[in-house]
């Protein structure tokens, strides 16, 4: 049915929600398949050892087992690494089993199937590995040392170091007034989305063709890096991301298990399913963050910052999986923030470690580089004694509405970065909270309040091609949507973008429902299937609306292009005689007569009198390449009380203003931004990978790495009245998927040093544990802590 | 092999298992009622929460042989028809779910308590969801939606 209301801006609820709501969505564990065999991996408790012997005897005579396999029993290719970002990276060879040494807690050596789940699990026990233990090293700095290697052929464990450069006056770091030099530590991260990963591989075996159900952020990529591993032809592979239980990243890859299940499907002519445990997760899927910043902040003394300097090492983990080092150069370009330095400086190496591999969690580098940053400005206005608020805003890039290029060299879409903070410092009531603060100081207090700042920008969007390819990424940055007007009067969206929460099934359906007059209720978006929705590059990086939302916008466009000139045809005017409104075509002068896109779809389809040159069937394919990327910006202020006596902390308040550009829906917005700060909250407060000395991770199920629960995440206000529009593309949209993760931690970590700052406290690290903030009282206090 | 026997959402169900079979797994894998879902190993997600004998549990914590003979109820039961629980409802009024993997869980450890307690401070309802863990929402809409529903159940009682 055609409709003249308007559904961008609107909260419309979600397409998504019915069967999930109900116990009837499709994750990837509720799929069976008859004659289904269970796949487990035997992952020996070694760190870093070289394998003697893997025995496979005792596994392969248990009940139900139908085989064990080992690397020598397999033809695979290494698995997919696709950003080798500098010419000269040593890139560790990567296959989906470890056959001459065991470098990392969790690297897979066997493979079992068997009849059920529980049989191919405890055959995975039973593989026995005879191994030669070597030391191992955990820690970067030290790795970075080299005294233990961990890919020998490599020859060190400094495998990259990428230079962004600098700009500007590089002499301010040594010269200006006033020099701020500080290191910060940010740990490893376990991304923990509910749905550990997953796949099921089956196929028709006379024909030769295969289909890869896996829970993932990216079946399209998976699906071309996947042939290349596996050698089954591209066009014979089919991969499907099912309903996927959260990604944050660490599905945002392609990992051994789905090319085993593959291998393994295709050489037994069976269905092979594979579900991952969570203390398998904790080591098989990929880690986050894991860096030091050795930072320089060049300023005058009364606030002004002269420029930012940050060099960095990075844990890469043991192999590079998917984008490994190519995490901290894409936090690389957003190293000015939102500030205006006249001088800046980026580089990084990259380090080898015997751990899980690190790749993108929730924000990819910008985290990273915004937490650095922030914290930096605020040790800035600490040392000139300087409110941390008014330091910002003196230091903010003057608004802008068209793109201008930036000092660290991309192009800023639009920006307008001062009244966030001001809304943020309004609704955070700014000036009672330091009235307070000052009251508790006097009293001395027990309970001191800290109030903690960040103002951020993001770089969305991912990404324009051409960028990408001068970064020596391996594949575009487009994606694709097709538009298919029923004779029904339904249409079909196939969107290339993959969603895992993100509710694309709606917010696609609303920008389709506009740009035709056709209701939401009429759209029905198709995504995540390699043969139903082709085209695509999949979700990550905050890029889905401002590339997928995109290519929906032009690919209506195409429609209305087409519909128009059937409507011209039917009416008998000129095309130049309709205009578009309230839902239809309509001659101008006499809006009565007009046609409407459901009108229009029959005539195309039954095809019976279409223009000359016309052809039949309503339906269009566009595939967006941006010109650019897009860049959110925000300003977040945490409210914190800390009890001086125990180092616990309690957030009170917490303010998040944020602006992405135009919004297609609010209620989704708001709900990312709630999910992405809670997530910040967690990494400035309680999580963290740790290992032991001899590298076993300690935090290796739930119950030990402290995921927040509702008592712990604070109730949140959020402020997204101000959409500046993108300039990069037509609709104006920026993205919103990652913001509140970039601007919390530091947000946070600020609050809780602020809180005690008057007692001589100047750093805390994360996770800001009772135990390190009571630690950082004592040192400050001169105790023995 | 062991008989288990249960009701399930009113209906008698059972099934041969394995004795070490956890009860999630007897329902998703024996009953095929794959709605309530797994996210962990050591009980710590609350994903996989049921009703049994109207009390919510964590259907990880329980082999399938300590249900026998009792009453279950699963995410699949709270609709009647077409007609969603209020919980259910509320849920999808407030945005109370992104990639909806914990939403059975909460669903069904909301259900719970609100029998305990019907009308919930808001720091009532995080501390009774201290057990189930999520991702995406950041609890905020998962709380919001269950004080509405309380709302809405109690206006629906009186």
């Amino acid at each position: 049915m055609a409709t003249t209301e308007t559904f961008i801006g609107q909260p419309v609820l979600r397409k998504e929600d019915p069967e999930l709501l109900t116990g009837h969505a499709s994750y990837i564990d509720n799929w069976t398949m008859p004659g289904m065999l269970w796949m487990a991996l035997a992952r020996p408790p070694y760190v870093h050892a070289t394998i003697d012997g893997i025995d496979t005897t005792e596994a392969a005579s248990m009940p139900g087992v139908v085989g064990v396999y080992t690397a020598a029993d397999f033809e695979l290719g290494p698995l997919p690494f696709v950003w080798p970002i500098t010419e000269e990276i040593k890139v560790p060879v990567h296959y989906p089993l470890a056959s001459d040494k065991v470098r990392f807690n969790g690297d897979a050596v066997a493979v079992v199937l068997a009849e059920t789940r529980e049989q191919a699990l405890d055959a995975a026990e039973a593989v026995a590995v005879t191994a030669s233990e070597l030391p191992a090293v955990i820690d970067i700095e030290e790795a970075a040392k080299d005294e233990v290697i961990v890919h020998d052929d490599l020859g060190t464990n400094v495998v990259v170091h990428w230079s962004h450069g600098g700009g500007g006056d590089q002499s301010v770091f040594d010269s200006a007034p006033v020099i701020v030099q500080e290191r910060y530590a940010q740990p490893r991260l376990i991304p923990n989305a509910i749905e550990p990963r997953g796949c099921l591989a089956y196929g028709v075996p006379p024909v030769d063709e295969w289909t890869l159900v896996t829970a993932t952020q990216i079946p399209h990529i998976a699906k071309v890096t996947l042939a290349g591993t596996t050698g089954i032809d591209e066009h014979k592979l089919r991969v499907i991301a099912p309903d996927v239980g959260g990604g944050f990243g660490s599905k945002l890859n392609v990992y051994a298990e789905e090319a085993l299940a593959l291998a393994l499907a295709r050489r037994l002519r069976r269905p092979v399913k594979w579900i991952e445990g969570r203390r398998e997760n904790y080591v098989a899927t990929t880690h986050g963050r894991g860096v030091v910043h050795d930072c320089t902040l060049a300023g005058t003394e009364d606030g002004r910052i002269l420029g930012m300097k940050f060099v960095e090492l990075a844990d890469m983990g043991a192999y590079y999986q998917l984008l490994t080092p190519g995490i901290p150069e894409l936090g690389g370009w957003v190293y000015m923030g939102p500030y205006d330095p006249k001088a800046y400086w980026f580089e990084f190496k990259g380090v080898v470690t015997n751990t899980t591999p690190t790749d993108a969690y929730r924000g990819a580098g910008r985290p990273e580089a915004t937490y650095v940053i922030e914290r930096l400005v605020d040790s800035f206005a600490r040392r000139i004694g300087k409110d941390p608020a008014d330091v910002r805003r003196m230091n903010l890039h003057p608004p802008h509405e068209d793109a201008q290029t930036s000092i660290m060299g991309l192009n800023i879409d639009s920006a307008n970065y001062e009244p966030l903070l001001d809304k943020a410092l309004g609704l955070v009531e700014y000036d009672k909270l330091r009235a307070d603060q000052r009251d508790r100081r006097e009293r001395g207090d027990r309970t001191q309040l800290g109030i903690g700042l960040s103002t951020y920008i993001e770089m969305c969007g991912l990404a324009p091609s051409n960028i990408l390819g001068a970064l020596r990424y391996a594949a575009g940055g487009w994606d694709g949507a097709t538009i298919e007007c029923l004779p029904s009067g339904h249409v079909i969206v196939k969107t290339g973008t993959s969603p895992h929460g993100q509710s694309h099934e709606t917010a696609w359906a609303q920008i389709v429902a506009d740009g035709l007059g056709v209701s939401p209720d009429e759209i029905t978006v198709l995504h995540g299937d390699t043969h139903s929705t082709p085209l695509g590059m999949d979700t990550y990086g905050s890029r889905s609306v401002a590339v997928g939302g995109v290519a929906l916008h032009f690919a209506v466009e195409k429609i209305k292009a087409k519909a128009r000139t059937i409507a011209a045809h039917e009416l008998e005017v000129a095309e130049d005689d309709l205009e578009w409104g309230d839902g239809a075509f309509r001659v101008k002068g006499a809006p009565d007569t007009a046609k409407t896109i459901p009108e229009l779809a029959v005539s195309a389809w039954h095809a019976h009198a279409l223009p000359e040159g016309v052809e039949p069937h309503l339906s269009a394919t566009a595939v967006y390449d941006p010109p650019n990327f897009t860049w959110p910006a925000g300003a977040h202020v945490c409210v914190v009380e800390v009890d001086t006596e125990t180092g616990a902390t309690e957030i009170v308040r917490y303010v998040a203003v944020d602006d992405c550009g135009t919004i297609i829906n609010p209620m989704i917005v708001e709900g990312q931004v709630h999910g992405g700060v809670a997530q910040g909250v967690a990494e400035a407060l309680y999580e963290e990978a740790l290992y032991d000395e001899s590298g076993n991770l300690t935090t290796s199920t739930m119950t030990q790495y402290l995921i927040p629960s509702a008592t712990e995440i604070p109730m949140m206000t959020t402020d997204h009245s101000q959409e500046t529009p993108s300039t990069t593309n037509p609709l104006g949209v920026k993205g919103i998927g990652e913001a509140g993760t970039i601007a919390a931690p530091p947000a946070v970590v600020n609050a809780v040093i602020d809180a005690v700052s008057h007692l001589g406290v100047t750093a805390i690290e994360k996770p800001a544990s009772p135990e390190r903030v009571w630690r950082a009282i004592q040192e400050a206090k001169g105790g023995a802590a | 092999m062991t008989n288990v026997s249960v009701t399930v959402n009113g209906a008698m169900r059972d099934a041969d298992v394995e004795p070490r079979t956890l009860l999630v797994y007897f329902l998703r894998e024996s009953l095929g009622l794959t709605g309530t879902n797994v996210g962990c190993d050591t009980s710590s997600c609350g994903s996989c929460t049921v009703l049994l004998d109207g009390e919510s549990v964590k259907s990880c914590t329980l082999l399938a042989a300590q249900a026998d003979g009792r009453e279950l109820r699963t995410i699949e039961g709270m609709a009647e028809g077409d007609q969603l629980h209020p919980l259910q409802e509320s849920f999808r009024l407030n945005h109370g779910l992104q990639c909806g993997y914990c939403t059975p869980g909460m669903i069904m450890a909301a259900a719970s308590y609100l029998k305990e307690n019907p009308s919930p401070s808001e720091d009532d309802v995080r501390l009774a969801l201290e057990g189930n863990l999520c991702r995406c929402t950041g609890y905020q809409n998962i709380v919001k939606s269950i004080l509405d529903a309380a709302g809405s159940m109690a206006g629906a009682e009186a």
